[in-house]
């Protein structure tokens, strides 16, 4: 892969995951538990979508091939994405919502907060812009996780379940994958193995709060970034491609 | 320091006030600090705008309405968004933060007071319908991006909050 084509990718891999993240809370528009964690939920979706448009608007004149920021998010098969595992699942329960988003939350403020300082002038003003709304969702989902886990026992024993099946997912985020490596190397890309430490410190700390038990399993699922995914990412495509696929070349 | 305006760009300054935010109908773009930088060249106008929030939905149809207002007094407009230096709570004018608590959103305070009273640990935020400060967070997040929902717990009115941004 040559220079160019590696930023593509990176860029690919820095908007999938906020763009399926992004998908699977829009799902949750009108359904929320209550009128306000529904507004919260779709607010924090209608962030993530503005930020991978800024990535895939960017990828799109990387590409120079004359390809918009629509062709990107639209058209692409599902192995060709490299969202991280943990953001296709599913919304099985508020507790569920809530946990996989304090997973990706916690990360992606670390994420952010190294891209910083990328020597991309356009991935580190991004970052700044990001990072900001970013802290709002970080607040939101790690004070519900520790209301839920330190609330009723109904609401401690689903946060439990919730944990206990996102726990394999919640890995991948930090592990590093060779093209994250490369773009490390050239300082574009955020170090994953600085990060990783100071993102099991946060986890671990707001379970603790959240008197949850934090499961013992160290081996994780991974895929999603080199383009293996679990069977939910075809159905979400699905759904999410579902006007282009339709009515090819159609505009708002 | 004074700035020393030509008159085309004191026009131009001019007919940008009133290209407001769709969202927040009262406060005009300046006064949202929005507009980041206009240079006229010969042929054009070239305005730069930033977004408040990077999913911000009215980018669009604001760069569409500077575009227009210019366009329809003689001026050839070309409206570009930049995300760099990202847009702050802070650029939101003096006038401006009147104008939305007159029109019953609450101005941004500083952010250390703002993570406090979004974390429902002190009461700072005022009422903008009847000024007390016994007030209580309902939710971060409110109808827009920007905003959190608010209630009085004097008047019982709900209210918006403008979060800080920095």
């Amino acid at each position: 892969m040559n220079d160019q084509q590696a930023l593509y990718q990176y860029l690919l891999l820095l908007g999938d995951s906020p763009m399926i993240l992004g998908h699977r809370l829009s799902e949750l528009c009108g359904h929320g538990p209550s009128l306000e964690t529904d507004i919260a939920l779709t607010n924090i979706s209608l962030d993530l979508f503005g930020q991978v448009r800024n990535y895939f608007q960017y990828a799109a004149k990387v590409q120079a091939e004359g390809k918009s920021e629509d062709d990107i998010a639209f058209l692409r098969l599902a192995h060709e994405h490299r969202n991280v595992l943990l953001t296709e699942q599913p919304n099985t329960d508020f507790a569920h919502v809530i946990g996989r988003q304090m997973f990706f939350d916690t990360f992606h403020q670390l994420l952010l907060e190294a891209l910083r300082d990328s020597k991309d002038e356009q991935i580190a003003a991004i970052a700044h812009k990001s990072l900001k709304e970013v802290k709002y969702h970080t607040r939101f989902s790690s004070e519900w996780v520790k209301r839920l886990g330190d609330g009723t026992a109904e609401s401690h024993r689903r946060m439990q379940d919730a944990l206990d099946h996102l726990w394999p997912y919640a890995g991948e985020l930090v592990q590093e994958s060779p093209l994250e490596k490369q773009m490390k190397q050239q300082g574009i890309g955020a170090d994953l193995e600085q990060i990783r430490p100071l993102y099991w410190e946060r986890v671990n700390a707001i379970l603790r709060e959240a008197t949850l038990e934090v499961p013992e399993n160290s081996w994780f699922q991974a895929g999603g970034k080199k383009g293996i995914h679990t069977e939910h990412l075809g159905y979400i495509l699905s759904d999410l491609q579902y006007m282009q696929r339709a009515y090819p070349n159609m505009s708002w | 320091m004074q700035q020393i305006l030509t008159k085309e760009e004191a026009h131009i300054r001019k007919l940008l006030v009133e290209v407001t935010d769709p969202e927040i109908p009262v406060l005009s773009i300046m006064d949202m600090g929005i507009v980041r930088d206009i240079e006229i060249q010969e042929e054009k106008v070239h305005i730069k705008i930033t977004p408040t929030y990077s999913g911000c939905p009215a980018m669009d149809t604001i760069a569409m309405e500077i575009k227009y207002t210019l366009e329809q007094a003689g001026y050839p407009t070309d409206v570009e968004l930049i995300l760099a230096p990202a847009w702050t709570t802070d650029w939101i004018t003096e006038n401006g933060r009147q104008k939305l608590e007159a029109y019953g959103i609450a101005a941004p305070l500083e952010e250390s007071a703002d993570k406090q009273a979004l974390l429902g640990r002190s009461k700072v935020v005022k009422c903008t319908n009847c000024g007390s400060q016994n007030t209580k967070l309902v939710s971060q997040f409110g109808s827009t991006a920007c905003k959190a929902l608010f209630q009085c717990l004097d008047c019982l009115e709900p209210f918006d909050y403008f979060k800080c941004l920095k």
